[in-house]
């Protein structure tokens, strides 16, 4: 092939690469959030999002459960929990 | 692309791995930067994970050429907009892992500083080449447990320290230097920010986690991160026009061990006291180096902030 090969942009959410989630996954409890964004910052799949406190969430097409977000929340209002529960 | 996510430039089913710091730290760069950014991108775990044809996680123009040459080609980029007379609209970055930064691309990066283009380099540093199977690079650590520097009998890893790339890249005259690390997302922020602010070669060296090839737990990326920063071997530093003008200093300093336990590529050495001597050495010399521990506890000057 010769030329440049050109992609659009952001295309790879064609991937769902939610179902590389192995056994747990994030909660965003929405109780004692006080939007200070960490859970976005942290994100590697960029997948967490909202705008103000107690609204934030994150998309399980993409999520892949490696629990940073968990990890970084000052107020512990993000926990794991098993893939099977709520 | 839906309206949530478009405030990313950097989106989302990129196929890196869970807990990816490298994931964490493009992100944060690119959307500093904003939509008026071109990057040019070394090979690397970054570009391959980012941008698995026919598809591209980049929401900017993002070009991928060869190992060595990302440098070059962002040089080029940039003598264009000048051309165009549309440089000050575009920040232009030439970004790289570990490998292409300090070994392979180190060539065409260094004629880049030298010939002062106005160009952002970011280097993500996880330390080793992790996309080919964790082999060593200039940037791993001493003592590190990698592919071509396997532990045994004789050996308990890799021999040599880092290399010191921001002193290389203040000798070069860079206008901006600067470290970072994934365990301190707002102060990558604070640092590319003022970085694209000043006209001239820069560069920013970030420290990665790299759950693979650290073998780490995923959840923990952020916090190994943090750990390397709080031991004093992952000193955060600022360096503009040639002087040392910020250091993030460490009210509580921890001893290294707390950072080697996590990981894999450390394992060998927490039985071995005089190894951890060692790395503890490399620490304390950077504790003295950069002065990086808060000299009085009543008038702390760079007080070390919350969950940054």
């Amino acid at each position: 092939m010769f030329g440049p090969i050109i992609s659009k942009a952001i295309t790879t959410r064609a991937n769902k690469t939610g179902s590389w989630r192995v056994d747990s996954k994030p909660k965003f409890l929405q109780k004692d959030c006080i939007a200070c964004k960490m859970c976005v910052l942290i994100c590697p799949e960029a997948c967490v999002t909202g705008e103000g406190k107690n609204t934030y969430i994150c998309d399980y097409e993409f999520c892949k459960g490696c629990g940073n977000c968990a990890a970084i929340c000052p107020k512990k209002d993000i926990i794991m929990v098993k893939e099977e529960t709520q | 692309m839906t309206a949530e996510t478009s405030k990313h430039l950097f989106g989302s089913g990129h196929t890196a791995c869970a807990g990816c710091g490298q994931a964490i730290a493009a992100r944060l760069v690119v959307d500093v930067t904003g939509k008026n950014t071109i990057i040019a991108n070394n090979t690397g775990c970054l570009e391959v994970f980012s941008t698995k044809y026919p598809e591209s996680a980049w929401g900017v123009p993002w070009i991928h050429s060869l190992f060595e040459n990302a440098a070059a080609v962002a040089s080029g980029v940039e003598a264009a907009l000048k051309y165009l007379g549309t440089k000050d609209k575009i920040t232009v970055i030439s970004q790289a892992g570990d490998g292409g930064t300090a070994d392979i691309g180190l060539q065409a990066l260094s004629g880049m500083w030298e010939r002062g283009h106005d160009i952002l380099s970011v280097c993500y540093d996880n330390e080793a080449y992790m996309n080919t199977g964790i082999q060593r690079s200039g940037l791993t650590p001493f003592d590190t447990n990698t592919s071509t520097t396997p532990i045994g009998s004789q050996s308990a890893g890799n021999p040599r320290p880092k290399k010191p790339m921001p002193e290389i890249a203040v000798a070069h005259g860079l206008v901006y230097v600067a470290t970072a690390s994934v365990g301190y997302p707002r102060d990558i922020e604070n640092k590319v920010k003022k970085a694209v602010s000043i006209k001239g070669p820069k560069y920013i060296q970030i420290h990665v986690p790299c759950p693979l090839g650290w073998r780490h737990d995923p959840q923990i990326t952020y916090d190994i991160g943090k750990l390397a920063v709080e031991t004093g071997l992952y000193p955060l530093i600022e360096y503009e026009y040639g002087k040392l003008t910020g250091v993030r200093k460490l009210s509580k300093i921890k001893p290294v061990e707390e950072y080697l336990k996590f990981q894999g590529r450390f394992k060998h050495i927490l039985s071995s006291p005089e190894q951890i001597k060692q790395i503890q050495a490399i620490a304390d010399s950077n504790i003295e180096r950069y002065g990086l521990k808060v000299e009085s506890v009543s008038a702390p000057q760079d007080k070390e902030a919350g969950p940054l």
